[in-house]
């Protein structure tokens, strides 16, 4: 035994057998031990010699336990029972005692025989046939690429959907996930993408239900995010289940603790991102949109946060849209909206409160309006930009001149507009523009002291002394990449570095009242409002998809670091 | 794996009785026993017991007299007309004084006796077989020893001899490290001197060759004399002889040195333990050495693959083909072809011309050609006709059926040879069949339904059917083990499974019930094939033989008995009338069908053999086995042609395609090759001398034949198919861990 580590296989040393032996009452010698260990040993291996030969005709890599058992009955031997559980079993040392065992948990069998999960059999066995190589060249893979919404479902494909919808719209955080990242990569789900823009059309009949409704456009998510599918006309009607969300009087807001504010932006999101990825689908899909968010928003009789949801779609489709849509239309929407934040009176209190919420996306939408109007032009005057795109078709619009278009903002909104501009950044014809952060941090804080608190990066360090759950918020989601450099001159930038050369942006975020239950909410957001996903793929997958109308030269990723970004904070 | 308590006292009764006795059955003895006395109405027995056929029968006759089964040996006796011989013979053998004449005991003579039956037929005097044919008797060679302290010191000074030799004698020389290495551990072991062994190991187990490695598992874990009582593995290389090639300068040279040294401990070793065939001419290199060796009990001799193999095809029987011009349609709508405006079949004109090389046309009996058989055949050649010529330049598509939710089970696969089922055994002991084609699989209906039938009814072969029953797939429930070997028959009417539980099932695929359990080789089973013709079939397993079988008979028609280990794989010549096995100890044998004689034995495989395939001519053996190797063998001149190497696991698949240009080999590490087979068949050089010698040159020349390498997705290649247009189908279990 003195060259041990010439030895290529396993021994039972004799203190084993010698324990074991004093397990079941048995007092060995020394020299018996000796003997015993070393037949242990041989048999132990002979045992093995024999049942590699099982699995070797099984046709397997692995010895299972059952090879073993095989080889033990043909020699006469009894087989050990209790091993043949799929999983490894846990091997633990017990220090004391120089022991290793293998754990054998009791297991409880009133609870066992009466759980409700009862657990399936194993799916049939079954077999399947493909080509793999025609003529000796080439893997044919392409399956599922072709839309094949006629092709009747096989078994497989069903078993898949179903537990697909289960896992979403279940109770678990955890499967869902799972199930959304599959969706989400899955290259043979062709098959069932009607099903499932089936279930996605069912957000009406679960309006009051806010955690339903985050789930299915979840889903849609995926679904255009999936590479492999080919969405064709059913772009459609996913548009219109988003824009359900979006603009939608939901049952759920109804409930003023309920927060719909944040589906809403969410969906905004989802439909630019829609637009953005498979807008060149549907001929005229983004007249359609704006058509039916003007009409949302020129409509008096509805909610406010219908028309909430109308701005924050206008400003995630982009600042031409806002510029066309809500620009034009600001001063009659004005008029109401006004009256409404004047309304001192208790009872009017919500809907006052549902106000500022509008008129915080106005001013959002407006400001980015300007920066963007702004930073086109200079690029159309350095000549260096191409132009301007000229991909909308509503060419009988006249474009508003910058400095007008503040003019007539600045009479709105007086000193809550404030658009800031890097210092760094050439921007020409731009000093009449007004630097007026202070009064918009008064806004932000007003916002905030009724519900709706709009924090922006700037007023941050403003926030930060007056408020400790702001500050916390600020600590736990302060990202970098997010955070801008335009406000260096004036405000402390310390906790904020990295300064980002690139296009003026800006970036808010939005706390809502569930700021108190922050657990609920924000375990979503975090899951899937960052998604890198789509960086993954391959860029090319999406170039021709790419749409002409309104592309400012911008790469799609603008999906993950958008310019205007809706986090919830953590 | 055989039961350790009563494995000694079977064993060696098993030797010299081919096993039967293995399975219990004072029933079995009756008729089966020596091959020259099977009685079976199909086969016509090989003419008069030979002398050797008594000696077996008497040593069976002692062995259940000492085991009290006195009735059995009356039957035996009765059976055998023995009794008057074997009185003579006993007088014979002892008068003789045999034992002590031949200047070796009695147990040199029983290993030779072993061999005999083992190996070759060998005709031996008159041996004495009334001694105690016992395991202690047969190990008890080793009793006659030098100083176990001296091993180490024989052992290393013949090795030193060895290094210092010419070059190219070393090569031929070093063969004799690994059995010398064996014998003398084995040696020590049994005179329980442990510790030396032990040390002897230690010091010489590194200097063998790598592929002798699993053995040297086996036995590094050997250090008792009780330990060597229950490995059979053991007893066998013991009992037979390793059998070593070289030239006789190179012996000369050996047996100077060992007597000039007085070494006589090694020069005992080689006369009883080693058989050395020494041949003239020059000494062999070490690739070639190489290239044959590797086996259980060394290489082959040359005068086992002297014996004459009919290897060419039988003439194809004369069937009316329709004309061509007749449609397809019409003729499938009528089920039979009966309106045929017929002309001699074109394919049929090769085949007319006797080939000299095919064994007589009822050689052995096979059955008749039903109606249903012809009009297979016809189909057969109109799908030939259709048939893709492959090359090079012209490699098939492949078709790739995966099993899923398998969960690790599948076992075995066979196709039809029309692909037009597929059987796949699992290990949860159930074999289920599958329709590779959108026709499901009905039943027949039950006997009360068939009686209303009406039987003059053009289609009443469809009114049988129960269309109720119709489906993708049946379930066949029946064993009791995993399922090892799934074979069609070629009809399609029946389906062989083999498994662990000991029996071959015979299934209906009319009913999908079980029809007959052959019962026979009471230990697994790990392969079974349906001969070309239907009928018969053969069937390998752990009890190390394989054992012939016709469909009628519940008992065994030849016992084919000599591999030293499990019998893994069987395959029946295209031809019929042979059948080739292959086995854990590493070597390929042909067996006659006629006369149960191993005909070919073929050694150079480093591990287990799991595939075999003939090519279509009946000219060429290809085998696959654990190592990643596919080596070519030219049966007619009992020869190795070539070397396939490129995988890296197990190969379970081997098919040759229907031309047989082209050879498909499918493995455990998820690939399947093609390999031109017409270029390696052309290659090699079967000159006279090459075939008289037996000593071969292998080209390196994988990579040139090596004409494609396709993976599949985590699936393991369990099977391969041709079909009649030559479109290769591969069967596996997808495996997703």
């Amino acid at each position: 035994m003195t060259e041990r580590e010439e030895r290529r296989f396993a021994e039972v040393p004799r203190e084993s057998i010698k324990l074991m032996a004093e397990s079941s009452g048995v007092e060995l010698s020394e020299e018996v031990a000796a003997l015993l260990a070393e037949d242990v040993c041989y048999r132990l291996r002979e045992a093995t010699q024999n049942s590699s030969q099982f699995m070797r005709h099984a046709k397997r890599r692995k010895l299972s336990v059952e090879d073993l058992n095989r080889a033990l009955r043909w020699s006469n031997t009894e087989t050990i029972c209790g091993y043949g559980a799929q999983d490894a079993l846990p091997f633990r040392p017990l220090k004391e005692g120089e022991l290793f065992f293998v754990e054998d948990r009791e297991i409880n069998l009133v609870e066992l025989a009466l759980a409700t999960n009862i657990p399936k059999g194993c799916a049939e066995t079954m077999v399947r046939v493909h080509v793999s190589y025609l003529d000796g060249k080439g893997n044919l893979e392409p399956q599922g690429t072709v839309p094949t919404a006629v092709q009747s479902l096989s078994e497989d494909l069903l078993k898949y959907y179903q537990q697909i919808t289960r896992a979403i719209l279940g109770e678990d955080p955890h499967l869902m996930k799972v199930a959304l990242l599959d969706l989400q990569s899955n290259s043979k789900i062709a098959a069932l993408l009607p099903y499932f823009v089936y279930v996605i059309s069912g957000v009406k009949s679960v309006s009051h239900d806010l955690d339903q409704l985050n789930r299915l456009l979840h889903m849609v998510k995926s679904l255009v995010q999936n590479p492999y599918l080919y969405l064709g006309s059913y772009v459609r009607s996913l548009v219109s289940s988003v824009m359900y969300c979006i603009l939608e009087p939901l049952a759920a807001s109804i409930n003023p603790l309920n927060d719909h504010w944040t589906l809403r932006d969410y969906a905004a999101l989802l439909l630019s991102h829609i637009f953005w990825t498979h807008g060149d689908l549907v001929s005229g899909l983004y007249h359609q949109i704006l058509l039916s968010l003007q009409k949302v928003l020129s409509d008096p009789v509805r909610p406010l946060c219908s028309h909430y949801g109308a701005v924050v779609g206008l400003h995630a489709l982009g600042w031409k849209a806002v510029e066309r849509v809500l620009y034009p239309h600001l001063p009659a929407y004005w008029a109401n909206l006004q009256a409404v934040l004047d309304d001192y009176s208790v009872s009017n209190a919500q809907v006052k409160a549902d106000g500022h919420k509008v008129y915080g996306a106005i001013l959002v939408a407006v400001e980015r309006l300007l920066k963007m109007k702004a930073l086109s032009l200079t690029l159309a005057a350095e000549g260096s930009g191409a132009g301007l795109p000229a991909g909308c078709p509503w060419e009988e619009w006249t474009p508003v001149s910058l400095p007008a278009m503040y003019c007539e903002l600045y009479s709105f909104f007086g000193d809550s507009l404030a658009v800031r501009f890097s210092t760094g950044l050439p921007l020409g014809g731009q000093n009449s523009v007004h630097i007026m952060m202070i009064t918009f941090c008064c806004f932000v804080l007003r916002a905030f002291l009724t519900g709706g608190l709009f924090l922006s990066r700037v007023c941050r360090s403003l926030a930060r002394s007056s408020s400790s759950s702001v500050s916390r918020s600020r600590s736990s989601s302060s990202r970098p990449g997010r955070s801008t450099s335009q406000s260096r001159d004036i405000f402390p930038k310390a906790r904020f570095p990295l300064p980002q050369a690139g296009p003026p942006a800006f970036s808010f975020i939005i706390g809502g009242r569930q700021m108190g239950r922050r657990c609920q909410g924000r375990r979503f957001q975090t899951s899937f409002s960052p998604t890198p996903p789509l960086t993954t793929h391959p860029p090319r997958a999406y170039a021709h998809k790419l749409p002409v109308i309104g592309r400012v030269s911008k790469p799609v990723r603008r999906w993950t670091c958008s310019h205007y970004s809706l986090h919830l904070p953590l | 794996m055989a039961a350790v308590q009563d494995a000694p006292m079977e064993l060696d009764a098993e030797k010299e009785t081919k096993p039967e006795i293995l399975s219990d059955g004072t029933s079995n003895l009756s008729g089966n026993t020596a091959s020259g006395t099977l009685s079976s109405p199909p086969l016509t027995a090989g003419g008069a017991p030979k002398q050797e056929d008594q000696q077996t029968l008497i040593a069976v006759l002692q062995f259940l007299r000492r085991n009290k089964l006195t009735e059995s040996v009356e039957i035996l006796r009765r059976e055998a007309c023995l009794e008057d011989q074997e009185d003579s013979q006993t007088l014979d053998g002892s008068g003789g004084g045999k034992g002590d004449g031949d200047g070796g005991d009695a147990n040199s003579l029983l290993s030779r006796v072993s061999i005999a039956s083992a190996a070759a037929p060998q005709i031996i005097s008159s041996t004495s077989m009334y001694d105690q044919p016992d395991v202690s008797v047969v190990l008890s060679a080793y009793s006659q020893q030098g100083d176990p302290s001296l091993y180490q010191v024989y052992y290393s000074s013949l090795k030193n001899f060895i290094e210092s030799v010419l070059d190219c004698h070393r090569a031929e020389l070093s063969q004799l490290f690994y059995p010398l290495f064996v014998h003398m551990y084995l040696e020590l072991v049994y005179n329980n001197h442990e510790n030396k062994a032990k040390a002897f190991f230690e010091k010489f187990s590194g200097d063998q060759e790598c592929y002798y490695q699993d053995d040297l598992r086996i036995l590094c874990g050997l250090t008792k004399k009780e330990h060597l009582k229950g490995n059979e593995a053991l007893l066998d290389f013991r009992t037979s002889r390793f059998v070593l090639r070289i030239s006789r300068d190179s012996y000369q040279l050996l047996k100077r040195h060992l007597q000039e040294r007085h070494n006589n401990q090694i020069w005992n070793i080689i006369q009883e333990h080693l058989y050395i065939d020494i041949f003239d001419g020059m000494p062999r290199s070490k690739s070639q050495i190489d290239s044959m060796s590797g086996s259980f009990a060394g290489e082959t001799r040359r005068e086992v693959n002297k014996a004459k193999v009919f290897y060419g095809l039988l003439k194809e029987p004369e069937i009316e083909v329709p004309l061509d011009d007749e449609d397809d349609e019409a003729e499938n709508e009528e089920g039979k072809p009966k309106k045929k405006k017929t002309k001699k079949d074109s394919m049929g004109s090769k085949s007319k011309k006797q080939d000299p090389n095919a064994p007589q046309q009822n050689r052995i009996p096979l059955p008749e050609l039903k109606d249903s058989d012809k009009l297979d055949k016809i189909m057969y050649m109109k799908e030939s006709t259709k048939r893709i010529r492959l090359g090079p330049e012209n490699l098939p598509s492949i078709c790739f059926y995966s099993f899923l939710n398998a969960y690790q089970g599948l076992t075995a696969v066979d196709f039809t040879d029309d692909s037009s089922l597929l059987a796949g055994g699992f290990a949860d002991s159930t074999v289920r069949v599958w329709s590779a084609t959108p026709k499901k699989l009905r039943k027949v209906k039950s006997a009360a339904e068939l009686n209303l039938i009406d039987k003059e009814s053009d289609d009443v072969l469809e009114r049988i059917m129960d269309e109720k029953t119709a489906s993708e797939s049946k379930n066949l429930y029946g064993h009791s083990g995993p399922v090892y070997g799934v074979s069609f028959s070629p009809d399609r009417n029946y389906l062989l499974s083999s498994s662990e539980d000991g029996t071959v099932r015979l299934w209906s695929l009319q009913t999908f019930t079980c029809l007959v359990g052959y019962k026979g080789h009471n230990y697994p089973v790990w392969d079974t094939h349906f001969s070309p013709f239907g009928y018969y079939f053969v069937s390998g397993g752990h009890d190390r033989v394989a054992r012939l079988w016709a469909t009628d008979h519940y008992q065994p028609l030849r016992i084919f008995a000599g591999h030293l280990a499990d019998v893994t794989c069987t395959r029946f010549h295209p031809n019929s009338n042979y059948v080739v096995t292959g086995s854990t100890d590493r070597t390929i044998r042909l067996w006659d069908v006629l006369n149960g004689n191993c005909v070919r034995f073929f050694t150079g495989h480093k591990g287990p053999i799991h595939s075999l395939a003939f090519s279509p001519n009946g000219k060429f053996l290809a085998s696959g086995s654990t190592d990643g190797r596919v080596l070519l063998w030219d049966i007619g001149h009992g020869l190795m042609i070539g070397e396939l190497k490129g995988h890296t696991d197990t190969i379970y698949a081997l098919k040759f395609s229907r031309d047989g240009e082209i050879l498909a080999s499918g493995s455990m590490d998820n690939t399947v090759r093609l390999w031109d087979s017409m270029k390696a068949f052309d290659d090699m050089e079967t000159d006279d001398f090459t075939a008289a010698t037996g000593h071969i040159h292998l080209p390196d020349n994988s990579q040139e034949l090596l004409l494609g390498m396709y993976h599949s997705k985590s699936t393991p290649v369990t099977h391969l198919h041709f079909t009649r247009r030559n479109l290769l189908l591969a069967a596996g279990a997808y495996n997703s861990q």
